[in-house]
């Protein structure tokens, strides 16, 4: 049994292990419901868990207050992590996820719509579109006179849409400072080299050429993921992007920076050595 | 008629401080006015519909109720995906307008065309679907767009359409308005080609043939009270729309006479399955698809005899 973590008292070391058990449910999962995208939801964890234990400004008992910070997960195939976030989080009860994948269950390869699932900002899953929806909440919270923050993970395969530079360009020229975007920069997409497919690189220097404050680090190293996140807002009334260099299956040995974990889905006996691996077999 | 959709916005923006108007780059020193009442309220979001769309989904989400403009085709097909899944799945209250709808920009080739934007916009759960006739039903479809809290596409013209209303009249989403009433023939019309139904039932009258003329400024949801009273009422539908045979609201029309297993006959008056390539004005570009008033009522003379 997990505890629920308040995330005024979490520690380096608390996340850390928060997002080797997350990983552990998020394989498992993978395996019981038949779930791919398991290397996208392994190199974001750390991400979300920075997120959603010590950054956002969120009350999962006032999942609509009008100043809560919003998250959207823009590379919305990443949900069979945020699903197991949100659950620990306390957003809803962990046993509504064994229906995950079941006949008539919200939990799917994807976010359902916000009406549908408790802490979902946005659904996505088509890439591209949680981005510019992110800036409108953003641009929302100037209108309204509001202080909140809005977030968005993106994928680096995402940065192939024509919309997430619009988006890049329209944010810059408005000044849209509460918005922070996080690039797992994980080097695949689903079917080759994100820097192959498209000349993605040099990433950084696009978004700084689009007008962003941005900085690289380290998207695995939650103490770094931490530093990083804390500087934001940006102070030069720019938009803030971080390019978070993780691997793509990050935490299972061989499912790290094989892009097989795309669409593969593990066996029983996969799963367990996994959770060795992550150290979970003493606590879980 | 784009000049009243500035004017009347701009009356709403001060009335409702939830209005937010989004513009794709058109419409030079257009909402100057609006601008005056709150600029804060006023972006001119570039030549990027994409993002235009998904932002005002997520403005809609926080509370705000935005209002999308920009010409037809850069507000509907450009940007279909983000209105089926940012506005439509997440049942956002945006309010997408097209400007020049139909053959309004006939002068600039198919690509300022707009003659599938009501099919494809029907097609989407929880999504409204509005053709005023004039400016004056313009103005009363965006007061009651703002009063509902649905996904709303309006395809409205450029300027100079004829006003067809001499007064303000009642107005309900989902219930046509009745121009003239008439005991053999209904005409339909949706949109800013009502002059020439209306000229198409003054013709009918010269040969003793009583039509009524009806403003179906919604398409969805299709008023069916009127519908399944009409069908016994009349001889003969017959609809008309600057826009595609294949899903607008002629097809609505057939779609819901096949559910009700309704034998009334019914006429459809639209453009056919092809771009129109040659130049040419907006009237002549009627003329040819056979949308004039003459056209219109030589085919109904035709069917009734």
């Amino acid at each position: 049994m997990i505890m629920f973590i308040n995330n005024k008292t979490n520690t380096i070391s608390d996340l850390e292990m928060l997002a080797r058990k997350l990983r552990g449910r998020i394989v498992e999962t993978s395996h019981k419901a038949e779930i791919p995208h398991l290397g996208s939801c392994l190199s974001c964890v750390d991400i979300l868990t920075a997120l959603y234990f010590s950054i956002l400004r969120i009350d999962p008992a006032r999942p609509l207050a009008e100043d809560r910070d919003r998250f959207i997960l823009s590379k919305g195939h990443g949900a069979p992590a945020l699903f197991q976030v949100l659950a620990l989080r306390g957003f809803y009860p962990e046993e509504i996820l064994d229906s995950y994948g079941e006949d008539g269950s919200v939990f799917a390869e994807h976010p359902p719509a916000p009406a549908y699932l408790a802490g979902i900002e946005a659904a996505t899953g088509s890439l591209g579109h949680g981005l510019p929806m992110a800036l409108g909440m953003a641009l929302s919270a100037r209108i309204l006179q509001k202080d909140y923050h809005v977030y968005a993970v993106l994928s680096d395969g995402e940065c192939n849409e024509g919309s997430i530079w619009e988006a890049a360009l329209f944010a810059a020229a408005k000044n849209i400072t509460n918005i922070c975007v996080v690039i797992d920069f994980n080097k695949w997409q689903a079917t080759g080299r994100s820097c192959e497919v498209m000349a993605l690189e040099p990433l950084a220097d696009k978004w700084r050429a689009f007008g962003w404050d941005v900085s690289e680090v380290d998207g695995n190293d939650m103490q770094a993921l931490i530093q990083s996140l804390k500087k934001f807002p940006s102070q030069n009334q720019k938009p803030t992007a971080i390019i978070a260099h993780t691997v793509k299956g990050k935490g299972v040995s061989f499912m790290e920076d094989d892009n097989n974990w795309h669409y593969c889905i593990p066996s029983a006996a996969q799963v367990l050595a996994a959770k060795q691996e992550l150290g979970l077999e003493v606590c879980v | 008629m784009r000049n009243a959709f500035a004017e009347e916005i701009t009356h709403l923006a001060q009335e409702d401080s939830r209005l937010v108007l989004l513009s794709g780059d058109i419409g030079n020193r257009l909402f100057d006015k609006f601008k005056i009442v709150d600029k804060e309220r006023f972006y001119n979001c570039g030549v990027a519909e994409a993002n235009m769309m998904g932002m005002a989904a997520g403005m809609a989400l926080s509370g705000l109720r935005p209002v999308v403009y920009t010409i037809t085709p850069f507000t509907t097909t450009r940007c279909f995906e983000q209105i089926r899944v940012d506005v439509c799945y997440h049942n956002a209250p945006v309010i997408i307008v097209g400007t020049g709808s139909g053959l309004s920009y006939a002068e600039l080739g198919p690509t300022h065309h707009s003659l599938e934007d009501l099919a494809i916009l029907r097609t989407l759960p929880g999504m409204r679907v509005l053709a005023p006739c004039d400016s004056t039903e313009l103005r009363m479809a965006l007061r009651a767009s703002l009063r509902g809290d649905h996904p709303t596409y309006i395809r409205i013209g450029k300027k100079g359409e004829p006003a067809i209303y001499k007064q303000t009249p009642p107005f309900e989403i989902g219930k046509v308005n009745t121009l003239r009433k008439g005991c053999d023939v209904a005409l339909l019309g949706a949109g800013t080609i009502m002059a020439e139904v209306l000229k198409a039932a003054d013709i009918l009258a010269m040969h003793g043939i009583s039509a009524e003329v009806v403003s179906f400024h919604t398409i969805k949801p299709l008023d069916t009270e009127f519908l399944s009273a009409a069908v016994s009422r009349f001889k003969l539908l017959a609809v008309v729309e600057e826009h595609g045979l294949i899903g607008g609201l002629g097809s609505a029309i057939s779609e819901w006479r096949t559910q009700q297993n309704v034998t009334c006959p019914q006429l459809n008056y639209g453009t056919p399955d092809e771009f129109m390539h040659e130049v040419g004005s907006q009237n002549y570009a009627r003329s040819k698809y056979g949308l004039k008033g003459e056209n219109i009522a030589n085919g109904i003379l035709k069917q009734l005899h």
